[in-house]
């Protein structure tokens, strides 16, 4: 499986990270080296067999535990929003959102 | 040319909780920006998803509700997408198994009875806010309400024009308030529709391609929105071009809906199921449980009215339109006064009653009247006490305070002369005074009949009981 | 000191033999020495760890010392802590400080330890050599020119070089193991669910577990008593008993069934590393343990597996990094978009983009089938294979890695390459297994080879019984390594 270029920019596009034409080459060879890789499991017969999202689902029975509804956390917007590369009365400040 | 409008409803109610979807953060409406954002809201680094069992349970409640299949394992899903209002890059939402499948809700459109299919209901947090008013060329953003636990209530796409979307949003809208699932205060974003619009000639089998208008906060505003984007697809197909999938946004000023999103930017939400979420198992235990602790539903409510009261099923849709009105209804009937019928309560709650809390704007919760003041009012009615006319003005000044119908009718002498002796007299009195109009009467004009009734109520004040002056003039005059 | 057990120090401190300042002081002093040269380390902080150390011996004239109060314990930089930034070996959190802390970092506090510092690390921990960090590599303290293994490289090569007693690491296919491994220090990768992931900063989240590194087993069992235990903020953190994880540290051997899988022996391993392996394996044979040749047949698929299901879940998890509430934000841009491309173009490095690009592929409509769904398929064959495979032994154990530590750069331009040499490290985190590696033996030019031992569901203190009498007849795990000398 190797990916074209519009493939490429495609999923730099879904995953929001810039990926200059020089890098473009580079990048691809990379990555057709890893799907190379992967491409292996095309060959295993899994019919029949359900897909395994959590490592103990097969062997031990667990489900999701429920939180009793109450109000744990307090205000600490001054501790969270020191770091923020821009904030302003209280909100984060980005480039105009454009709907 | 006929065209048939399809309209399928998709509704975010926002979940009556303390806390947040998935985090222990407050669930509430109107607090400073990013002061009810916890660590795990803003997504930093580390923080995990632990999910509220109360938004669970009301989600197994609505499923309950409308008689849907609530699935016995669930599954989280990951939609991924980049907002600056959604943190973690992703919302964690229900893709392929749903808590809640199938459903029906039914409703009255124009006095006939619908009845509607669900696709499902499924759980998912609700994003923060972008903010632009105060700023130039940025957008602050608040995550106060990212985490907010969210219903998505999804019809199948049956609905059959503007009028009868918004008729269905409405009878949602008061189902998710009546189970207490969601407090419906539209104005805060409680309950939002988003609306998939599609047209295509009567006849045709295929539906047309859709587009989905986001974001419709009121039910006027979905009203025209709906009729807009139909005319606007209809144009189109008219002059021959074809409808563009797209994602499209009403703006109320302009009465129109406009595109949202690019084509380049056609989203792809690569859904897989959430890792750092554990299957939701449900149990018969955990759906008996909650289906007990739930109040009568509208359904069974309006069956019981419909064959213990024998009202017609319209009346009953319109007393059901919420638990307190309903409750009012059953008060008023129970407050012992024996000449109150079913059908005369009925009347008064869906007639006059509705229509001066339309004028005020107000909820049943605030009605100042209580029920038994309502029942004895209807009561003097019904004896003959006082007329229809004098009973609204009763109302009014027990809207304004006055408890007691009878010191209202004491004080302004609203009492209606009901004595027979008392109406003959007048009505003879009249008929000596009015030779003429009762020559015209006998000559065949109608007309002067009511103008012989006018005056025998002119004579009365007004306190003579219409009915019997009619009948003793009646009897007068042909004899 | 530097080479004294856990339970040593504990008891030297108990006997006010020496003050927690004083021994924090001594490791510190150690980390100036060395760690110009190993860059096992990304934040150091004396004053901070020395006003710890404080409190720790406040405690302890108290009366209200445990086992690990005044003991120095070096994190693994992906562990979130309040006095000290978390930069996750990033450029993206370079200048982050948590404003919460790590539920591991709370139970270390809990029991009085001292923070050492944080530990470097592979990038957002994708790697296997500790090379992608963008605060340089670290160095094997046993040939500087050469890997400590990835992706807690530092972890490993603190406690390798005498840094530290005792440091934290995650593994997701291999990160505690396999730099235990090519450093010659004891690592376990816990059952999944049993060490809390909140706070830990998150890498591939069905795999990413978090454990500890130290000189030997016994020091392992009791890092674990403070490191493991249900945490109801990690909806995947399992509700279970306390347990002595050193309570079968003098497990009886004989009788033991030891697996033997012939898919961790075939071609591709180091002479010298089948070897000692071979060895190790013998001498428990020797002490009355019965091995079983095994086989894992889907082990070649793990690798595949591993890296269809590891880089989809990290693309997602990565998300947050957008510049809009924490972090890197590029310093310029036109627009919201190009905020977001540039940010996260600039605060990411090469390995971790090409993840998140694989893993964004895997997920992407038309392709989610093929790779995804059909990767978590696979992911059951493996599992099911360790079922059937436990149904006949006890404990399973073949080689960490194929090899043992290879030059730095060697495998940096090939990252198929990288991915292939966990072969063995990666099918337990797939399984959600428990997996240690301990010191056994060096090659012909002195490089630690690794012996795995994995173990069924919550099998941990029997694989440290196992370890703890390997080491108390051998004496791999003492030797000090020859660019760190005592």
């Amino acid at each position: 499986m190797s990916l074209t270029p519009d493939q490429l920019r495609r999923i730099a596009l879904l995953a929001r990270i810039e990926v200059s034409d020089a890098e473009q080459r580079g990048v691809t060879e990379r990555l057709n080296a890893v799907l190379g890789l992967i491409d292996q499991l095309q060959a295993v017969d899994t019919r029949g067999i359900e897909p395994m999202s959590h490592p103990l689902d097969g062997r031990l029975p667990v489900r999701q535990r429920l939180r009793a509804d109450e109000v744990t956390e307090a205000d600490r917007r001054e501790a969270y929003q020191k770091g923020a590369p821009a904030a302003e009365k209280g909100l984060y400040l980005v480039p105009k959102v454009i709907e | 040319m006929a065209w048939e409008i399809v309209v399928g409803i998709e509704s975010h109610t926002q979940l009556l909780t303390r806390s947040k979807m998935f985090s222990g953060a407050a669930n509430a409406f109107g607090a400073a920006p990013n002061t009810q954002a916890s660590a795990v809201d803003i997504a930093l680094p580390g923080t995990l998803p632990v999910a509220n069992l109360a938004a669970i349970e009301h989600a197994i409640r609505f499923g309950l509700a409308v008689q849907g299949r609530i699935s016995a394992r669930s599954v989280f899903a990951r939609k991924n997408y980049f907002y600056p209002d959604l943190p973690k890059g992703y919302q964690i939402s229900q893709y392929e198994i749903p808590i809640v499948q199938g459903g029906t809700v039914r409703f009255f459109v124009d006095k006939a009875e619908k009845s509607i299919r669900l696709t499902r209901a499924h759980l998912e947090e609700d994003a923060g806010k972008s903010l632009h008013e105060n700023f130039t060329d940025l957008s602050g953003i608040d995550l106060n309400r990212a985490g907010t636990p969210l219903l998505e209530i999804v019809t199948e796409p049956e609905l059959r024009g503007a009028k009868e979307a918004v008729a269905y949003a409405r009878a949602l809208h008061a189902l998710v308030v009546w189970i207490g699932i969601c407090d419906g205060n539209m104005q805060e974003g409680s309950f939002r529709c988003d609306a998939n619009v599609s047209v295509r000639k009567i006849g045709d089998e295929e539906l047309g391609t859709r587009c989905e208008i986001k974001n419709l906060n009121s039910f006027r505003f979905m009203e025209q929105a709906i009729e807009f984007e139909a005319r606007r697809q209809i144009e189109i197909l008219q002059d021959g071009g074809s409808i563009e999938q797209q994602t499209r946004l009403y703006d109320a000023d302009r009465n129109e809906t406009r595109p949202m999103r690019s084509k380049e930017d056609a989203q792809d939400y690569r859904y897989f199921p959430d890792p750092d979420l554990l299957p939701l198992v449900i149990t018969e235990a955990d759906i008996e449980r909650i289906g007990a602790s739930m109040p009568e539903l509208p359904e069974q409510k309006r069956k019981r009215y419909a064959e213990k009261f024998d009202l017609p099923a319209y009346d009953v849709s319109l007393l059901t339109e919420s638990r307190e009105k309903a409750n009012y209804f059953e008060q008023s009937l129970a407050a012992g006064f024996a000449a109150v019928t079913p059908k005369l309560a009925a009347n008064w709650l869906n007639g006059e009653i509705a229509s001066k809390m339309n004028d005020e704007n107000l909820a049943f919760a605030a009605l100042p009247v209580s029920p038994e003041g309502f029942a004895k009012l209807l009561s003097r009615v019904q004896d003959g006490t006082i007329s229809q006319k004098a009973a609204k003005d009763v109302l009014t000044e027990m809207w304004a305070g006055q408890r007691d119908p009878d010191s209202v009718i004491a004080a302004k002498g609203l009492k209606q002369i009901s004595d027979s002796g008392a109406i003959e007299k007048i009505v003879d009195e009249v008929l000596a005074a009015n030779a003429k109009q009762v020559e015209d009467y006998r000559a065949g004009k109608e007309k002067a009949f009511n103008s012989l009734v006018g005056q025998v109520m002119k004579r009365s004040q007004g306190k003579a009981n219409p009915a019997q002056v009619n009948e003793t003039m009646r009897r007068k005059l042909a004899g | 000191m530097l080479n004294s057990t856990l339970s040593a120090l504990g008891a030297a401190l108990a006997a006010k033999q020496v003050s927690a300042v004083e021994l924090t002081g001594l490791f510190l002093a150690r980390i100036r020495a060395l760690d110009g040269k190993l860059n096992a380390f990304i934040t150091v902080d004396e004053e901070h760890s020395l006003a710890q150390a404080r409190v720790a011996d406040e405690r302890r004239s108290h009366g209200a010392a445990g086992p690990l109060t005044g003991i120095p314990v070096a994190h693994k930089d992906i562990y979130c802590t309040r006095g000290l930034r978390t930069t996750c070996g990033s450029r993206m959190l370079a200048a982050y400080t948590s404003p919460y802390d790590a539920h591991v970092i709370e139970r270390f506090d809990a029991a009085g330890a001292i923070q050492l510092g944080k530990t470097n690390m592979d990038e957002f921990a994708m790697g296997s050599s500790n090379e992608t960090s963008h605060f340089g590599p670290v160095r094997n303290p046993w040939d500087t020119a050469r890997v400590p293994g990835g992706s807690s490289g530092g972890s490993a090569a603190a406690v390798a070089a005498r840094m530290a007693p005792a440091a934290t690491g995650t593994d997701t296919g291999g990160s505690i193991r396999q730099p235990a491994a090519l450093s010659g220090v004891s690592g376990l990768k816990p059952t999944y669910g049993v060490v809390s992931r909140y706070g830990m900063i998150a890498f591939a989240s069905s795999l990413d577990q978090g454990g500890p590194l130290a000189k030997s087993a016994a020091d392992l069992a009791l890092l674990m008593n403070t490191m493991a235990g249900f945490d109801a903020r990690d909806s995947t953190s399992l509700e279970r008993p306390a347990e002595d994880y050193g309570r079968e540290l003098n497990l009886n051997l004989a009788g033991l069934r030891i697996g033997l899988p012939k898919e961790y022996f075939g071609d591709g391993l180091e002479p010298d590393v089948r070897a000692c392996v071979r060895e190790a394996t013998r001498w428990f044979e020797g002490q009355g343990a019965k091995m079983i040749e095994i086989t894992l047949p889907n082990t070649a698929l793990a690798v595949p597996v591993y890296y269809v299901i590891a880089p989809a879940e990290a693309s997602s998890n990565l998300s947050r990094f957008d510049g809009v509430r924490y972090g890197h934000r590029a310093g310029e841009y036109a627009d919201l978009a190009e905020m977001y491309r540039r940010t996260r173009a600039e605060g990411f490095g090469t390995e971790v983009k090409r993840r998140i690009l694989i893993g964004t592929y895997v997920l992407s409509h038309g392709y989610y089938d093929a790779y995804y769904l059909q990767a978590q398929r696979a992911r059951r064959l493996i599992a099911k294979d360790f079922a059937e495979a436990f149904a006949r032994c006890d404990l399973i154990m073949g080689p960490t890695s194929p090899t043992t530590a290879f030059a730095l750069g060697a495998k940096a331009d090939d990252p198929v390459q990288m991915y292939l040499n966990d072969i063995f490290t990666i099918p337990a985190p797939l399984a959600g297994l428990p997996g240690l590696s301990i010191p056994c033996g060096f090659d012909a030019t002195g490089l630690p080879v690794g012996l795995q031992i994995m173990g069924d569901y919550f099998a941990e203190a029997k694989m440290l019984g196992a370890a703890h009498r390997y080491q108390q007849a051998t004496d791999w795990h003492l030797r000090a390594a020859r660019e760190a000398p005592l």
